[in-house]
């Protein structure tokens, strides 16, 4: 939608033999998937269980400061490699191969609060097969932001470094809110459909036992530390919150990346499919230990070309895709985590004020974009 | 208030505590055959039988339930990062005192289980298990006289019983290529020596096959023994036919390692086993549109291999990966994504 079209050097043909290349990328790390695989997901579970009960432990005497330091920490980074290099990934069928019932995305339950189900719906099924189709990705925005100029600008969007601020910090309410498409179906008629209000109860359970865990149960086995444990388990999950957040702006969000019209995907080929994953994500540059800690989403546009392929695999699967976008002149959006995060929030603050001329193209188009 | 009643406030305490996981998700990292785990067994030991077969000596955990002489056990096996589910006779005595037991397993060629046990197999490995199960038992009363009659593999259920209980008047047919196939060569060739067993040993390449129809010139009295036999398919249907030829056919107890081959092609009949509705597919249309186009409720989600919407377990037959031409066989804990497998053959999923 930006006023150049990118990919317009490329011919249909080559985009097709572009979608052979990652197909062959893909089925080579299939054909290679094995025992390391399943021993390194294994590992990483145990270690976050064990990382996760010690700082439990820790927590226990959290009225000492230093406990407190020790143990607000390590349950930070637990829940942080539960969501994202865990969780995430078990919940997109990348170890279903493995065939254990216990690492499988039809059992899998994670510590958020929204419900593993909802979630695989919008994120691997909306999100993953509409990457940044206005109208149909709600994870653009999570519909209270304006994401492109294109778009039309209401005095609501002022505020939206704010509501974004706030959505970090909450992120995984945030989340179950827009599993739940609250914004559409909080309108009198729409509450009172029963398929809607099983899923809003099915939050609210979740919900509850996962505010109970942290806010009443931990607190109240530490008996004196009762209090600093609550603050421990409330910074902790405010440290993940904005830890998830920022992986995940940079995702999508950063200078660069494109986004499309609802129109341009019918009829889309399995190459074009590839092409707008493509140019519609942005990876983080960095260290082993920055692809560990963002669930490897640092890889967004490998894990967008490939969601179900096993996390631990998206770094050599990268050279090879990089090795495609210079192939086909295509820009690779890349960049350290500090850059990428200013670039996506620099674009939610420029985005908040109207710009000069929007170019709306088609009335289809208007007609679209209004209804954002 | 009751112990129990307390214990279970206390589970539930628990439960809470490790919300969204499960109390036994952490017992498992330190004690994984403990009472109340999900059965599974520790291999102790890899004692070599023949040049492909081996005897494992597994540990099972606190929940299980003992065995009889002859069953089987479902053991699950994590190969290539696969967990792969196969059945083997337990080998050793009902009354082994340390509560270990054993399994005998020849690796046949392409098995992927039996070659990864009988030469990857080792002391501390974690395998899955199931309780023992199975009708290939003797019965309560002990018969006067008894006949074993077995071939290759089908020796192990066999000599699960004849290392349990001791028959006055025992008489065993074994057949294997040469004398060094023989599994359990030097123990059966003991309990000959002890005068425990009458052993006709026939090794088909230098022997032929075993003629069924002349039984009789090995063991005259065949007809009145109490019969247990196990073997490939072949034996077991040519003895059949000829218990009941000879009205005896009460006397026969068969054991059938493979109920079945999987047959594998272009396309076969779709059985949705749930509700019960079978319709032919071509091998090139996903199983969701079959499904949805035969009336079966199906969950779907992207239609393109990636969301993981439509898992659903596979129950018999095989499909095809419409993306990479890879087959799936079912079995236990086969889930395949239906919108980008098609029917390679007959089979049956789970809707």
């Amino acid at each position: 939608m930006t006023a150049i079209d990118p990919t317009a050097h490329l011919t249909a043909e080559q985009i097709e033999e572009l979608g052979r290349e990652l197909d062959a990328i893909r089925d080579e790390v299939i054909a290679g998937r094995g025992e390391k695989d399943a021993a390194y997901i294994r590992k990483v579970i145990s270690a976050q269980r064990k990382l996760e009960l010690v700082s439990r432990g820790v927590l226990l005497f959290s009225i000492f400061p230093p406990a407190w330091l020790i143990g607000t920490a390590g349950l930070s980074v637990a829940k942080i490699m539960e969501n994202m290099e865990i969780g995430h990934n078990v919940l997109h069928g990348q170890w279903d191969w493995m065939r254990d019932p216990k690492i499988h995305s039809t059992t899998w339950d994670w510590d958020h609060v929204s419900p593993a189900e909802q979630w695989k719906h919008s994120h691997n099924e909306l999100h993953h097969t509409y990457t940044n189709v206005i109208g149909k990705d709600n994870d653009l925005g999570y519909g209270i932001m304006r994401v492109d100029e294109d778009q039309k600008w209401y005095p609501f969007h002022l505020g939206q470094p704010l509501w974004n601020f706030i959505n970090a910090c909450f992120f995984e309410y945030g989340i179950a809110a827009y599993d739940l498409d609250l914004g559409r179906n909080l309108h009198k008629r729409r509450r009172k459909n029963p398929e809607f209000r099983a899923r809003a109860r099915a939050v609210g359970r979740k919900i509850r036992k996962q505010v109970l865990k942290d806010y009443v149960i931990h607190p109240l086995l530490s008996g004196p530390s009762f209090l600093t444990t609550l603050a421990a388990t409330f910074t902790a999950n405010l440290v993940r919150n904005i830890w998830s957040h920022s992986v995940i702006m940079c995702g999508h969000f950063p200078e660069g990346v494109q986004v499309f019209e609802r129109r341009s995907i019918k009829g889309e080929t399995r190459g074009q499919w590839y092409l707008r994953q493509m140019m519609g994500s942005a990876n983080i540059s960095g260290g082993k230990a920055m692809h560990f800690m963002t669930g490897n989403l640092s890889h967004q546009i490998e894990h967008h070309l490939f969601p179900d392929l096993p996390s631990n695999r998206y770094a050599e699967v990268a050279v090879k895709v990089r090795g495609l976008f210079e192939k086909y002149e295509l820009k690779y959006v890349t960049g350290p985590l500090p850059k990428q995060v200013y670039s996506a929030w620099h674009k939610v603050f420029r985005l908040s004020l109207p710009n000069k001329k929007p170019k709306v193209t088609t009335p289809d188009r208007e007609q679209e974009l209004a209804a954002v | 208030m009751t112990s129990t009643a307390l214990r279970s406030r206390a589970w539930k305490l628990l439960e809470m505590v490790t919300t969204p996981l499960l109390p036994s998700d952490y017992l498992d990292l330190v004690s994984p055959l403990r009472a109340g785990a999900d059965l599974r067994g520790r291999i102790e030991a890899v004692h070599p039988e023949t040049g492909d077969a081996a005897t494992i000596v597994i540990r099972p955990g606190r929940g299980w339930r003992g065995h009889t002489a002859g069953q089987y056990v479902r053991i699950g096996v994590d190969v290539d990062g696969v967990r792969l589910w196969r059945a083997y006779s337990v080998t050793s005595p009902t009354n082994r005192r340390d509560g270990r037991i054993t399994i005998t397993v020849k690796a046949i060629p392409d098995g992927k289980v039996s070659n990864h046990l009988v030469r990857m197999a080792q002391p501390g490995m974690l395998i899955q298990l199931d309780q023992a199960t199975g009708d290939f038992v003797l019965p309560e009363a002990k018969p006067a006289k008894v006949l074993y009659l077995t071939a290759g593999s089908g020796i192990t259920p066999v000599m699960g019983m004849l290392r349990d209980i001791d028959f006055d008047d025992v008489v065993m047919v074994h057949s294997a290529p040469k004398p060094h196939d023989v599994i359990f060569r030097s123990d059966l060739h003991d309990l000959v020596a002890d005068k425990k067993l009458r052993l006709t040993e026939l090794h088909t390449d230098t022997d032929g096959m075993l003629d069924i129809a002349r039984l009789g010139e090995l063991v005259p009295d065949w007809a009145e023994r109490e019969t247990w036999a196990c073997g490939p398919a072949g034996l077991l249907d040519a003895a059949e036919d000829h218990w009941t030829e000879h009205g005896v056919p009460e006397r026969l107890h068969t054991e059938r390692f493979r109920s079945g081959v999987v047959v594998t092609g272009d396309g076969g009949e779709v059985t949705f086993g749930t509700t019960n509705k079978t319709v032919d597919a071509d091998g090139a249309t996903p199983l969701l549109d079959v499904g949805e186009e035969a009336g079966v409720l199906m969950p779907s989600g992207c239609r393109m291999g990636i969301c993981f919407g439509c898992v659903t377990p596979l129950t018999a037959g095989a499909v095809r990966d419409l993306r990479t031409g890879e087959i799936t066989e079912a079995g236990p804990g086969v889930l395949i994504q239906t919108c980008v497998s098609a029917a390679a053959g007959p089979c049956e999923i789970e809707r």
